[in-house]
């Protein structure tokens, strides 16, 4: 008989461990045959620890858990599933999880992450078998033909990139996974990298069989150890069962994979700031071209694609390109991994077919705000993304929908505010990220946002209020066009959306700047911040 | 954690550096063992990776991550990103630096924790979100978070 308790890192933020702990006292002291099993999470985070029972009508969910609840579970009866306050029934009638389409999180939160048997038995390294009986162009143009487009944010078509790697000639080559997942209100990468982290090592090898790359990278941000572990130890394993190495599943082919730490730096989820890093430079980007398709890691061509965009690629294999492109609408085709965060009551992800409306996001399956006050705005895609009002909450998300809105899908981060929000802090807190994180390498980003946050500054103390918001509008558009790269490039538009759609934040009665800029940590000496 | 040890950290400079792109991974190793890259590290990796002392220092200097000083015994990342605005992170975040008397970057007067900022965890459907010493917490209002710091002092 089997316990389910996830180990993903959100799970653990609320005691999952503990539960966990008293669940295995609970099972001792009562001398049962009760196997505990660490799963991912279903990502239903308002029910964390979500603990399930396997019993013979399927998985009965209970939750949210706590170890001083646990005595009480058993004594109800929950390993056969039995009633009790916190039974939330069969987990997959629960509506959060019915009403989604769960492609690439198809595995995640029901095996054990570190089972490659699970992982097999549930369609695992499918992809890859068919993907074996395959040339490399027919691999290429079945991931062009699926519509996947680059999940990390700029939804470039994946197959298109992949063709431009296969076409260059080299003696090596390199598939390298943007794990930087820096934006805040993200997390599906975390989750499928601490969940199933055996799919994106099968997508990241079927990548490397369709380009000719025998070597591949995760570059996994620091702030990330939970799933760095996981990462180590499922790549091991693969070694170890013939999955990675000189002779991948038999195949005579061969792919080498390793997992490399970032350090804190919200840049090197810019891909060519990303290579350099791993290269072991300051992560400062590169101007383009050249494309890291022709020359990327250490020189070479180089696929660089995002967690969800690789960890969709086996089901696409599996499933054949048609099956994948029939869901979503217009140029975006596929399935969204939904984040929703932030002041939101029913946070989790939710993996459904481009073409729901914010709305249907926040409302139907969010339920409205944490706080139960009303709903003010929403940031879509990380702190790059424009902040919207409740006015355009019938966009669909769609890359193309967005974008005619000046904001964007991104990575598919939700971050919803209530009504106490100001959007003048918001907008200065977007230059003032930008002047944290920004790597130097541009005049317009570099100082472009101290002195955004400067300008902002003297708007909320009323100086010449007018004036300043010219000006703001006038260094956004300098930076909207002269930036080397996203950050600088996108800054501009929670900036300016927050002025646009909440002009009457920016129209208060003066307050005066705080005293001091604060320091960005380790980087008190660098002059030009 | 260890105390600064110079040949220690050349023998684990040596066990990395064959790897392509090796810098970030010694630096890691480093900082993981002592719990900060002391200046004298700076010529040892320069030279094992044949690189200068300029580059070293420039990779040390650019990311966050990396101390150039030992750090408090407990550390506590707190997320400051707007996910965690939304949910009252920046009233949190003010109570903990007023009770430990130590700003976000600082190290307190005793040396018993250190405070840093950080731009997201990963954690945005349970914010406010923090890290203490590498262990993940969520949902941490003002009240959490003396439980947590007194937690901490209790069991030092």
């Amino acid at each position: 008989m089997k316990v389910f308790v996830p180990c993903d890192m959100a799970a653990l933020s609320v005691g999952a461990d503990a539960v966990a702990r008293a669940i295995s006292e609970q099972v001792a002291a009562r001398r049962l045959d009760v196997t505990v099993v660490r799963n991912g999470s279903r990502g239903m985070f308002w029910l964390e620890p979500l603990v399930e029972v396997e019993t013979a009508k399927g998985r009965v969910a209970y939750g949210p858990v706590t170890a001083e609840s646990v005595q009480g579970l058993f004594d109800a009866g929950f390993l056969e599933g039995k009633a009790h306050t916190l039974c939330l029934g069969p987990t997959e009638e629960i509506p959060y999880l019915k009403k989604q389409e769960r492609l690439t999180f198809a595995r995640c939160g029901i095996v054990d992450p570190l089972s490659l048997s699970d992982y097999v038995s549930r369609d695992g390294y499918k992809g890859l078998q068919r993907a074996l009986t395959m040339t490399p162009e027919a691999l290429v143009e079945e991931v062009t033909q699926s519509g996947l487009r680059g999940r990390g944010g700029a939804g470039f078509p994946t197959g298109i990139k992949w063709k431009t790697v296969l076409h260059a000639a080299a003696d090596q080559k390199y598939i390298v996974c943007n794990a930087d997942e820096g934006d805040s209100g993200t997390y599906a990468d975390r989750m499928i990298m601490e969940g199933d982290p055996f799919v994106l090592i099968e997508g990241m090898t079927i990548a490397g069989f369709a380009v000719g790359a025998t070597s591949g990278y995760i570059y996994l941000r620091s702030e990330y150890p939970h799933a760095f572990k996981t990462l180590k130890r499922a790549i091991a394993i693969a070694y170890e069962k013939g999955y990675l190495g000189a002779d991948v599943a038999g195949s005579g082919k061969h792919f080498d994979l390793d997992v490399r730490l970032g350090a804190g730096a919200y840049i090197c989820g810019e891909e060519t700031s990303l290579l350099e890093s791993l290269e072991g430079k300051r992560g400062q980007i590169r101007p383009k071209p050249p494309l890291p398709a022709i020359e990327g890691l250490f020189g070479k061509p180089t696929v660089v694609n995002n967690v969800i965009s690789l960890a969709t690629v086996p089901i696409i294999l599996d499933k054949g390109a048609d099956f994948y492109k029939d869901f979503g609408m217009g140029r975006s085709r596929g399935t969204l991994t939904i984040q929703l965060a932030g002041n939101i009551k029913y946070g989790g992800l939710v993996e459904k077919a481009f073409g729901i409306t914010l709305r249907e996001a926040i409302y139907d399956f969010g339920g409205g705000t944490h706080s139960g006050r009303s709903f003010r705005a929403v940031q879509v895609g990380g702190p790059l993304g424009a902040y919207f009002p409740e006015s355009l909450l019938d966009t669909p998300l769609d890359y193309e929908a967005f974008a005619a809105k000046k904001g964007l899908v991104g990575h598919g981060g939700i971050v919803v505010f209530d009504d106490t929000v100001d959007l003048a802090r918001q907008a200065r807190f977007a230059m003032e990220f930008c002047a944290i994180e920004s790597c130097g390498k541009c005049t317009p980003c570099r100082i472009g946002s101290t002195r955004g946050v400067e300008v902002i500054d003297r708007i909320i103390a009323n100086q010449d209020r007018m004036k300043n918001l010219e000006v703001l509008d006038d260094l956004c558009e300098l930076m909207l066009d002269g930036s080397l790269c996203a950050l600088g490039g996108l800054t501009p538009y929670p900036v300016l959306s927050a002025v646009q759609h909440f002009p009457e934040d920016f129209d208060k009665p003066a307050v005066p700047p705080p005293p001091a800029q604060m320091a960005p940590k380790g980087q008190e000496s660098s002059s030009w911040r | 954690m260890q105390p600064w040890d110079t040949d220690r950290a050349s023998s684990l400079i040596q066990e990395l550096q064959q790897l392509p792109g090796a810098l970030l991974p010694i630096l890691h190793a480093l900082q993981d063992e002592f719990g900060y890259v002391d200046q004298t590290a700076v010529p040892l990796i320069a030279e094992a990776l044949n690189i200068s002392k300029a580059e070293v220092h420039g990779v040390i200097s650019f990311y966050h991550d990396f101390r150039h000083e030992l750090p408090g015994r407990h550390i506590l990342k707190m997320c400051r990103a707007e996910s965690c605005q939304s949910m009252g992170c920046d009233r949190v975040i003010e109570h903990v630096e007023k009770r430990l008397g130590a700003k976000l970057g600082e190290t307190t007067a005793d040396g018993s924790f250190t405070l840093d900022a950080v731009y997201c965890l990963g954690n945005c459907a349970l914010s406010p979100a923090v890290l203490l010493d590498g262990k993940p917490y969520g949902r941490v209002s003002a009240q959490v978070a003396d439980f947590l710091i007194d937690d901490v002092r209790r069991r030092a």
